[in-house]
């Protein structure tokens, strides 16, 4: 089958035609890798802003989460009473809670002093909070009073804290007017919603939020044991508790964050209208290339109606064409991409990587575009008349 | 038989502006003939060819080429009926992007059953027959007038052709080599038993055919039965 496949090919007409011009075949490859690398850059713009709201989210220790039903997201967070917390502990499949307190506190820059909000988290330092092992070696140091752990992801805003830190002095400032120290250093990068993350022990935070009730928390980290299906559980407790806590799973806690960005910002709608700029332009640009190119191959085209080749035939080197030219301007589109996305990166601690969901709409609306730019430049191919070429 | 035209009338346009092109043409060459047909321009020798070359719709008259009724044809069976039938244009229409080799390949890709390197191998015999054997690499850009013109009857005969329609294929040429392509055509031709019709202005091939066929205001003024060389 195969060698009959290569025994009856013929002369790669689409691909002669393309590369014996190749100037005009950089300029059209030029323009498809542009659209690409735009389509590209909006997606992962799009998509790594809504990642990247979540940033802390992710972090948590958690397989389910309580919040109050108030709460629309991490920047708004309503509180609900501690003891619904404390109630899942009767569920069998419940290994372990941990209440947060989560609110944004302003942070004086020590060199600068200009207040800024801070997302602080207070927790009480034994329990487990986060994934990442590091905080809980550096939780020992919140047990003593005003004692804050610090972001060093945070952006610059906040004050040069992590270096003076490194440096061994002692850095002071002051949360919501009192005074802190910062005792340890923590990973965890900026969210959307923050610029900056610190975490403190329940006291302190109640010190720093002294409006916050004592017997209330905004957020609940329950653990499961291994066995246990997340979702059936957290539907178990819903049915369990009082409708004054909403219970989410991990997954649908970052969902929801991320649906709040999505549907009440205008973020989405212009990323993707970025998009479809680019989807657009390159279709422009791959019509004017293969209908220029069918214009001016039209005696040609002719000639080989004349011959006897029938139009079908012609048309697929004209698909063949656009095929070609989509899947060779995807290539240099993909690996901009790539460097794109490392720049970002390390621009604005974006968490934008090519993931292949994006990598393949990328590629699907790259051959949409040409495919369709070629069909449209098949038209003119009706307007070759073998009879008006002697 | 090759080509028999009986009563073919054919004219452009519609209404008051019709323009009568062809009036009563009857016309019959057997295989292995060679007929030149010659006349002033304009007078619708072209449009003949057309008819014949199964590249317009027939509009009065009978037009059987190869056996095949061409009055009431399809596009379909006129597209099939012009694979059999080689082609040789005024000016080459070589396509540019192709090697010579190539070029004449897409006459022998026509061919039905034959595997791709059959039908380079005769792309390279038709090249090697038309004198261009040491010229298969070279795109049309870098031949000149004359072998532009060698390729193209190479194209065109290695379709295997049963009718060969040439349209003054010695008019971009300089005498001596319009001759010798002429010269080159007929012998092919005849080498194949393949009926040839050419239109041509050119005086000092005139001698060149069996049979010479002249036409004035769309009809055939005399056919003279002479037989040349």
């Amino acid at each position: 089958m195969a060698w009959r496949i290569w025994q009856g090919r013929r002369i790669p007409l689409a691909w002669l035609m393309l590369t014996r011009q190749p100037v005009r075949l950089a300029v059209a490859l030029a323009g498809i890798a542009f659209a690409g690398i735009l389509m590209f850059m909006q997606l992962g713009f799009r998509d790594g802003l809504f990642d990247a709201s979540v940033t802390i989210h992710r972090q948590f220790d958690a397989d389910l989460v309580l919040m109050s039903p108030r709460t629309m997201s991490s920047i708004g967070m309503a509180s609900f009473p501690r003891r619904r917390l404390v109630q899942t502990m009767a569920d069998p499949a419940v290994r372990g809670i941990t209440p947060v307190n989560w609110s944004l506190l302003l942070w004086r820059n020590p060199d600068t002093r200009i207040n800024r909000s801070i997302l602080t988290l207070g927790f009480e330092p034994g329990d487990p909070l986060f994934l990442d092992p590091a905080l809980a070696r550096q939780a020992e140091a919140l047990t003593q009073r005003g004692r804050v752990l610090f972001d060093e992801r945070s952006r610059p805003e906040f004050g040069s804290i992590a270096d003076q830190f490194r440096t061994g002095e002692v850095v002071e400032t002051e949360v919501a007017g009192k005074r802190v120290r910062v005792a340890g250093l923590l990973n965890l990068g900026p969210s959307f919603g923050a610029d900056g993350n610190m975490i403190t022990s329940r006291e302190t935070f109640l010190d720093l939020a002294p409006t916050s009730p004592p017997g209330s928390i905004e957020l609940g980290l329950i653990r499961l044991v291994p066995a246990a299906d997340s979702e059936i559980v957290a539907q178990r407790l819903q049915r369990l508790l009082p409708p004054d806590v909403t219970v989410f799973t991990k997954a649908g806690f970052e969902e929801f964050e991320k649906t709040y960005w999505r549907t009440s910002t205008a973020i989405g709608f212009i990323f993707t209208l970025g998009a479809a700029m680019g989807f657009i332009v390159g279709c422009v640009i791959v019509y004017q290339i293969l209908s220029s190119d069918v214009s001016d191959h039209l005696p040609e085209y002719a000639t080989l109606m004349a011959m006897g080749y029938p139009l079908p035939s012609l048309l697929r080197v004209v698909g063949r064409e656009g095929l070609l030219l989509a899947v060779l301007g995807y290539l240099p589109a993909y690996a901009a991409g790539l460097g794109l996305y490392a720049l970002v990166r390390s621009g604005t601690n974006l968490p934008v990587y090519m993931n292949t969901d994006r990598a393949l709409v990328v590629l699907v609306m790259i051959l949409v575009m040409c495919l369709a730019s070629s069909a449209l430049a098949m038209r003119r191919l009706a307007d070759a008349d073998p009879a008006e070429i002697f | 038989m090759g080509i028999v035209v009986q009563g073919l009338c054919h004219s452009y346009g519609k209404g008051a502006m019709t323009r009568q092109v062809l009036q009563d043409v009857n016309l019959q060459i057997d295989r292995g003939e060679v007929v030149l047909l010659t006349g002033p321009s304009g007078c619708g020798k072209t449009t003949l060819l057309t008819l014949v070359g199964a590249l317009r719709q027939v509009q009065h008259g009978s037009v059987r080429v190869l056996g095949q009724e061409l009055a009431g044809a399809g596009r379909a069976s006129r597209q099939r009926l012009r694979r059999r039938i080689g082609m040789i244009f005024q000016g080459h229409n070589l396509l540019r992007c192709l090697s010579a080799e190539q070029n004449v390949q897409m006459g022998a890709d026509l061919l039905p059953g034959l595997g791709y390197r059959a039908r380079r191998d005769l792309a390279r015999e038709w090249l090697r027959a038309v004198g261009l054997g040491d010229h298969l690499a070279k795109l049309p850009h870098d031949l000149s007038g004359g072998q532009k013109q060698r390729v193209a009857i190479a194209r065109a005969l290695a379709a295997e052709p049963q009718l060969l329609l040439a349209d003054e294929p010695t008019a971009a040429l300089d005498s001596r080599s319009g001759r010798d392509v002429v010269e080159l055509l007929r012998g092919l031709a005849r080498e194949q038993g393949c009926a040839v019709l050419m239109v041509t202005h050119d005086p000092r091939i005139l001698d060149v055919g069996d049979r010479l066929v002249r036409m004035e205001d769309g009809r055939l003024v005399r056919s003279v039965a002479e037989a040349v060389g």
